[in-house]
Order: C-alpha cells, then structure tokens, then sequence
C-alpha cells in the first residue's frame, strides 16, 4: 500500500468524521448544554445540504433542463450557501421551537423526528422543488480550480477543518459565558433558572437556533463534500442516530468528548463495514448494514448503562473572571 | 370520501392499539417508548413465523375462513406473537430500562435507550428476516360493497372487529380488575400508588406485557391490511405519537378517540395530497394539538 492511498483514504474518513462533528457540536449545544432533546437532526441536515445545493447551483439549462428541476438556482459562491444553510435552519428551529419549548421536553424530541420525517417526504415527492428522489448532482467544488481533481479531497479537508475550528472556538467561548451558564442552569433545573429571573423560553430558543444553524453548516459542507444529494441520505440512522452515539460516546457536555466521539464512532462504522464485508458469505451481503447498525444500537445502550456520562464526562465550567 | 373514512376506521383501529399500550407505558414507566413502533413490528414476523412458516412446515394444512384471506392458523398465530412480543418488551426492560431507572437517570434517557432499541430491534429483523416484503398470504382479496358508498375487503371488517374486541377486553380488564385499577392509579399518581402498597415494579412488567401484546396485535393486522415490512412500525411511530398526545398522555380512552381520528384524518387527507405524506399530515395535526391544547383533548393522567 502506499502513502498516497493511505493520505487519500484518511483525507477521506477526516472530512466525514469532521462533518459529523460539526453536527455533535451542534447537538451538543441543544442537549449537552440545554437538555433540549432534538431527535430529529436529520431535518436541519437536509435542509441544510439542499439549501447550500440550491443557493449555489445555476439553474438548469440546456439538455440538463429536460431532467433536473430545481425551485431555485442563485449561482453564488460557497459561503454564501453554507451562510444561508445556517440561517435558513435557524429560522427552521423557531418554528419548531415556539409550539415546544414551553411544553415537557420529549414533545420537542416528537416535534423534531416529524419535521425530519416531513422534509425528507417533500424533498422526495416535491419534484419541482429539489428534483425529487433523483436528487441534485454536482454541486460546487470550493477552490476546486487551486489543484488537480484528485488532490481535491485535501483542499476541502483544509476548509472543513477550518469550519470545524471556528465552530469549536465559538462554541467554547459561548459556554464559558453568563449566556452559557443559563443554558447549563435550564439544563440542571428550569424551575430555578425561571425563579431567578431569566426568561427560560428565549434562552432554550437562542439555543435550538444556534444548534439548528450549526448543523445547517454540518449539512452544507456534507453537500459540497460528496456534491449529489438525495432525500435518501437523510434517514434517521444517518441524520440522526449516529450523531446522538457520537455524542453520548464522547461524553455529553464536552465540546472535546463529542468531536471525539464524531472520530470515534465514525471508525468504528468505517471499521465494522470493512471487516464484515470480508467476513460474511455473499448471500447475506445485503444484510450486512444492518448488523453494523446493531453494533451501534448495543454501543449506545452499552454506554448509557456502563459508562453514561461518555468516554471524556462534562467538563468542569468556571467562569474566566474566577 | 366515505370510503377514505372507511379506511381511515381500519387504519385507526390499528393505530389505536399501538397507541393504547404507547400511553399506558408513558402514564405508568413514565417515558415516551420510542421502540413502540417496532415492537408493533416484531409481532407482525412473529406471527409471519408462526403462519407462514412453522405451521406449514410442520405439515398443518390450512384453509381461507369464509371471505377473509387467511385461515385459522393465522388466528392461532395471534396468541403466541402477542405474548412473545410482551415478553420481549418486559425483558427489554429489565435488561435496559429497570437498570436505569435504578441509576435514577431522567426520564429522556429512558426515552433515548429506547430510541436506540427501536434501532437495534429493527437491525434484529433486518437481520432475521432481510429488507424484502412479505404477505401472510397470497392471492386475490376481493372487495366488499357496504352502504354509503363504504369499500372494504373482508379482512379489514376482521381488522376493525379484532381491535375492539381487544380495546373492549383492556376496557374491562382496567375497570373491573383489582391490578386495572391499580394500574390506572399508578397512572394517575404513582408516589400514591406506592405508599398505598401497590408494587410498582410488578404493575410496571404487566404495563409491558399489555402494551407489548396489544403492539402485535396491532402489528399482525397492519400486516393484514397491507404487508409485512421492517420499516411498518417505524412509519407508525408519528401517528402513535400523535394520537396519545391528541387523547392526552397516559389516558388509555384518550389513545383510543385519538387514534381514531388521526387515522381518518390521516386516509381522508390523500384525497388532496400524496399517500406519502400520511405521517406528515398526523404530524400536522399534532403540532396543532401542542400549539392549543397541549394536556390533550381529554386531559392527561
């Protein structure tokens, strides 16, 4: 094997590992810090792909106008479609969270997956809105124009990583202020942080939205990452599932534990796939996912039993005055 | 229209099995049971299992009952996929969620261990039984012509039969049994229920064992009606939701209107837009119920 192979292939498994912890820091800023149980993760992902996808692809001509039909097509550069991925998630969340947010925490756990669930069906039967089930195809390569087409995946994983950085900066400054104190303090008890004063319903609001908006990022760059996108990519185990084992595994409440985990988890998918592809007969081949996705479903159940504060636990957060 | 009513009515019925067992375990264990869905699931190959498989391969020969498209094996499948299904779900619970509750986590991580059953039941049956479809049994199901305009196939009458039998026998075990009533006072106020004696670990194993049963039944008559497939009881899990939240959560008469009208809500909504959009349309109707009247039509336990 030689080192090239091997650069391409941890370039590869880095730019996903690194997508799926843009949407455990997302996570981790509605449950780790809030206590706000959104199961439907898979929702702000899609609307985030498709939102980048169509704010930065042209509209369709020429012969590819007979078979791709797209609502929208604003041609404009990269960062304005991730931009506009986070913005348009953000709103997303408060929609969502004014119905919620007052009521027990799992009506917004039921909220989130039915959202996910209805975007994923209008992404798949609204045609004219994103290409239904076909999906858009080809989307823009950032900087794709500075090297040779195969040497691509290092640019874009110089720019994930980038986004990853200033997500987790961001994040961590934000924890470690009075507004990220609150959002702890809702997360410990919601009665007292009411009884002291502070408007409960607007702080879990700006904590959804920024969840929300984060994971828009996650689902743009997952977009111009693999540059096709279809309804189907966006499934709960996916979208969703995977993301809350990151999360849980690396330690709940710790920006550090989740990316961890994102990394973790996202091997251990990898690794099962490549060991069980070669282990199986060929006539259980299309059974094979599935014992992957049991491996992961025990993994869960097995932390939260054992281990349920994660691999790293939360983080002791003192103010930076003391 | 009368006749997406009609279809509403069945798959309200079956709705409303799922539902009754999701509220008693939300008033009782006090979590919402993510895994509901595909427990419905798992009696529906159970009971694949038993009629389509064991029975004909022990050589129990087998003819269609009158109008309907199965015959007495199909019946006899019922009772043991019931009672297996129950007894997963309690064993499921001692391994997981008594665990847990013994750690005294919050309840949402109840919630999230089941999220992860849900996956990991499913993976079993994907496993067991592969992605493909099956029906219980082959050939043509004629449809009945009702008054009003109403079509329905003779199994979807046994569909609607078979639930209120079941709805009427829980009806009657919870009000004129000493362990229903100890369950609804569990359900109303379980620090009462507890220091009035009432064992609560032994009320919450029979919570499991109903609500697992009347899943699969819920699961075999979903199966009926359409087919078996490992994503059926997953798709049901919004309109599940729906109903126990539209009933108010832990009331067991609450899931039963509930589910109800979010089934014919639910047929009578593809008059105007695509079958597809069955669990978004339930969604809708809940996110209407939070938006007005969050403790449900009739109030919770």
């Amino acid at each position: 094997m030689d080192i090239v192979r091997v650069l391409h292939f941890l370039a590869g498994f880095t730019i996903t590992a690194s997508i799926y912890a843009i949407f455990a820091l997302g996570l981790n800023v509605h449950w780790g810090y809030t206590g706000l149980f959104n199961i439907g993760i898979a929702g702000f992902f899609a609307i985030g792909a498709y939102t980048s996808a169509l704010v930065t692809s042209p509209p369709p001509s020429g012969v590819r106008a007979d078979y791709v039909q797209q609502a929208i097509g604003l041609n404009l550069p990269f960062p304005v479609g991730v931009i506009a991925a986070g913005l348009v998630c953000g709103l997303l969340a408060i929609l969502i969270g004014i119905p919620t947010l007052r009521l027990r925490e799992d009506y917004l756990a039921i909220a989130t997956i039915g959202i996910a669930e209805t975007i994923r069906r209008v992404f798949n039967n609204e045609r004219w809105l994103a290409n239904g089930p076909q999906g858009m195809v080809g989307l823009a390569q950032p900087l794709g124009e500075l090297v040779p087409p195969n040497y691509y995946n290092f640019v874009y994983l110089a720019i994930i990583l980038a986004v990853l950085v200033v997500v987790y900066i961001a994040l961590e400054r934000g924890i470690r202020s009075p507004w990220g104190r609150v959002l702890r303090a809702i997360r410990e008890d919601e009665i007292v942080t009411e009884a002291a004063g502070k408007d409960v319903f607007r702080f879990k609001m700006q904590s959804l939205v920024l969840g929300a908006a984060i994971m828009g990022l996650g689902g743009a760059l997952y977009a111009h990452s693999v540059r096709a996108i279809q309804p189907s990519v966006f499934t709960p185990l996916f979208g969703t599932f995977i993301i809350w084992v990151m999360l849980i595994l690396g330690g709940s409440g710790n920006n550090k534990g989740v990316v961890l985990g994102a990394f973790i988890v996202w091997g251990i998918w990898s690794g099962t796939g490549y060991v069980i592809d070669r282990v199986i007969p060929v006539a259980w081949a299309a059974r094979a996912p599935f014992i992957r996705l049991l491996v992961i479903g025990l993994l869960l159940v097995g932390i939260l039993l054992t281990q349920p504060q994660g691999i790293l636990g939360e983080e002791k957060q003192v103010s930076r005055m003391m | 229209m009368a006749e997406l009513v009609g279809y509403g009515v069945v798959l309200g019925s079956i709705i409303t099995l799922g539902a009754i067992g999701l509220t008693l375990i939300y008033g009782i264990v006090r979590f919402g049971n993510f895994a509901h869905g595909d427990l419905m699931t798992l009696g529906a190959y159970l009971a694949l299992l038993l009629a389509a498989r064991l029975f004909p391969a022990l050589g129990v020969s087998d003819s269609r009952l009158g109008a309907l498209s199965f015959g007495w094996v199909m019946l006899v499948s019922f009772v043991p996929a019931m009672v297996v299904t129950g007894l997963v779900a309690v064993g499921v619970d001692r391994l997981v969620y008594q665990r847990l509750r013994h750690l005294r986590v919050p309840p949402v991580m109840l919630a999230m261990a089941s999220l992860a059953m849900a996956f990991i039941l499913r993976s079993l049956i994907y496993i067991f039984w592969g992605p493909d479809f099956h029906f219980y049994t082959s050939g043509l199901r004629p449809m009945l012509m009702l008054p009003l305009g109403i079509k329905l196939r003779p199994d979807q009458i046994f569909i609607i039969v078979t639930a209120w039998v079941l709805v009427v026998a829980l009806y009657l075990f919870l009000q004129r049994t000493k362990m229903g009533k100890a369950l609804r006072a569990m359900a109303d106020n379980p620090d009462l229920a507890r220091i009035s004696g009432i064992p609560t670990e032994q009320m919450t194993t029979w919570t499991w064992i109903i609500g697992g049963g009347m899943a699969a039944a819920g699961g075999i008559l979903l199966g009926i009606d359409s087919q078996v497939r490992p994503e059926m009881g997953w798709i049901l899990l919004l309109p599940l939701f729906a109903a126990i939240i539209l009933g108010g959560i832990g009331n067991p008469y609450g899931a039963l209107v509930g589910g109800l009208v979010i089934g014919v809500v639910q047929q009578v909504s593809t008059q105007w837009l695509l079958p597809a959009y069955k669990p978004a349309v339930a969604f809708a109707v809940l996110i209407v119920i939070l938006l007005f009247r969050p403790q449900g039509i009739f109030g919770g336990s």
